[in-house]
């Protein structure tokens, strides 16, 4: 199947694996421990893994905007931050 | 009593999920894709990095159209909650009028957006259309091809015309679904109109009005055909919105990675005002 009407890159194919990991692994999760666990979290929202999963990866988007916009095109900081953020999100949200 | 979960029931989810594969999530992986390189045609492509995000969050032209946006979405947000509500307030509730209302109210809805754009262009010329001929006839210099006020006038009030139905119809079936008990024992506790309406009415309504706004915000935010239509954008930029612009980008001017970063960033803006709606939905159905 050609493919390359899609115009990929491999830092996009790489960026839509991972997408593809965290879902794959939240399936296996989901399976591990049945029920999303859901909870009351910090915002005041009732959320589940999956909600989480969304949230962080969301703000994790407008993070990296956001340094792009304001600081520069080094997005490692982002990333990290990003990432923080992500645990955050699935510790306390 | 256990729930009985049968994953087999995911199969039939199936075919909507390929559905989404093909008319969303491949071409939004190609967005993607298009956004991190430059073209110049013929399937050739040159890796660029986040140079065209760079460029656009620091475009001048795209916070112009951004806040024109924002200002379009804000303002019919402002006049077609209101106003929908308003009129369904004093739609009847029984007898033969009620049909006859609703199907004037629905024939907004029905025509087409280019049509509508098309109609109103005609309807506001200031030398044939009567809208445009009666609001010059009161002495008010009025051209929406020249004037940007006047273009923003026509365009803002096309909208309400076209959607603020959508806003009625919704109001309205919130407002039948309330069962007479709360009349009576608003009646009988002699509560004033404004009372009926802050403490029994809006109450009743909360849902349909939030899926009211959600829908509204959404096709305002997105609205692309009818201001076209009407105005092409002008006159100059004065009512070039952010999809306008970035038909401009991508099609006038063939700036594909531009064009596919403005569209992932207006994607991530649409995409967290729809969570945020749909959080504030279902909580406060959760809650109430």
């Amino acid at each position: 199947m050609d493919l390359s009407w899609m115009a990929w890159t491999w830092q996009t194919a790489t960026f839509f694996g991972v997408i593809l990991l965290l879902l794959v692994g939240m399936t296996v999760w989901e399976w591990a421990s049945p029920g999303g666990a859901p909870r009351h979290g910090i915002l005041g929202l009732d959320t589940t893994r999956g909600d989480r999963l969304f949230i962080s990866l969301l703000g994790s988007a407008y993070i990296h905007l956001a340094w792009l916009g304001l600081v520069g095109p080094n997005l490692w900081w982002a990333l990290a931050l990003s990432i923080v953020y992500a645990i955050g999100v699935f510790r306390f949200v | 009593m256990d729930k009985t979960w049968n994953n087999k029931a995911w199969f039939m989810v199936l075919p909507v999920l390929v559905l989404v594969a093909f008319n969303a999530i491949i071409p939004l992986m190609t967005v993607v894709n298009y956004s991190v390189q430059e073209t110049f045609g013929n399937n050739l492509f040159f890796f660029e990095g986040v140079k065209w995000f760079q460029e656009v969050l620091n475009s001048p032209r795209f916070h112009a159209s951004l806040l024109r946006q924002v200002a379009f979405t804000g303002l019919i947000l402002l006049i077609e909650v209101p106003l929908g509500v308003a009129v369904a307030l004093a739609m009847p509730r029984s007898g033969p009028w009620v049909a006859v209302c609703l199907v004037l109210m629905s024939l907004p809805l029905l025509i087409p957006w280019n049509v509508v754009g098309a109609m109103w262009n005609i309807f506001a010329l200031p030398d044939i259309g009567l809208l445009g001929y009666v609001i010059n006839a009161m002495g008010i210099s009025y051209n929406f091809t020249s004037q940007p006020l006047s273009a923003w006038f026509t365009v803002v009030l096309m909208d309400v015309w076209h959607w603020t139905s959508l806003v009625v119809l919704l109001a309205y079936a919130g407002l039948v679904s309330i069962p007479d008990a709360y009349y009576q024992a608003a009646k009988i506790d002699g509560a004033s109109r404004w009372s009926v309406f802050r403490f029994i009415q809006l109450p009743k309504m909360k849902r349909v009005l939030t899926i009211a706004v959600l829908l509204r915000f959404m096709d305002s935010f997105m609205v692309y055909t009818e201001p076209f239509v009407l105005t092409g954008g002008g006159p100059g930029n004065a009512t070039t919105f952010l999809s306008i612009d970035l038909v401009k980008a991508a099609l006038g001017e063939f700036n594909l990675g531009i064009a596919a970063a403005m569209s992932i960033i207006y994607f991530l803006m649409t995409l967290l005002m729809s969570w945020l709606f749909y959080t504030l939905m279902t909580q406060s159905e959760a809650e109430g």
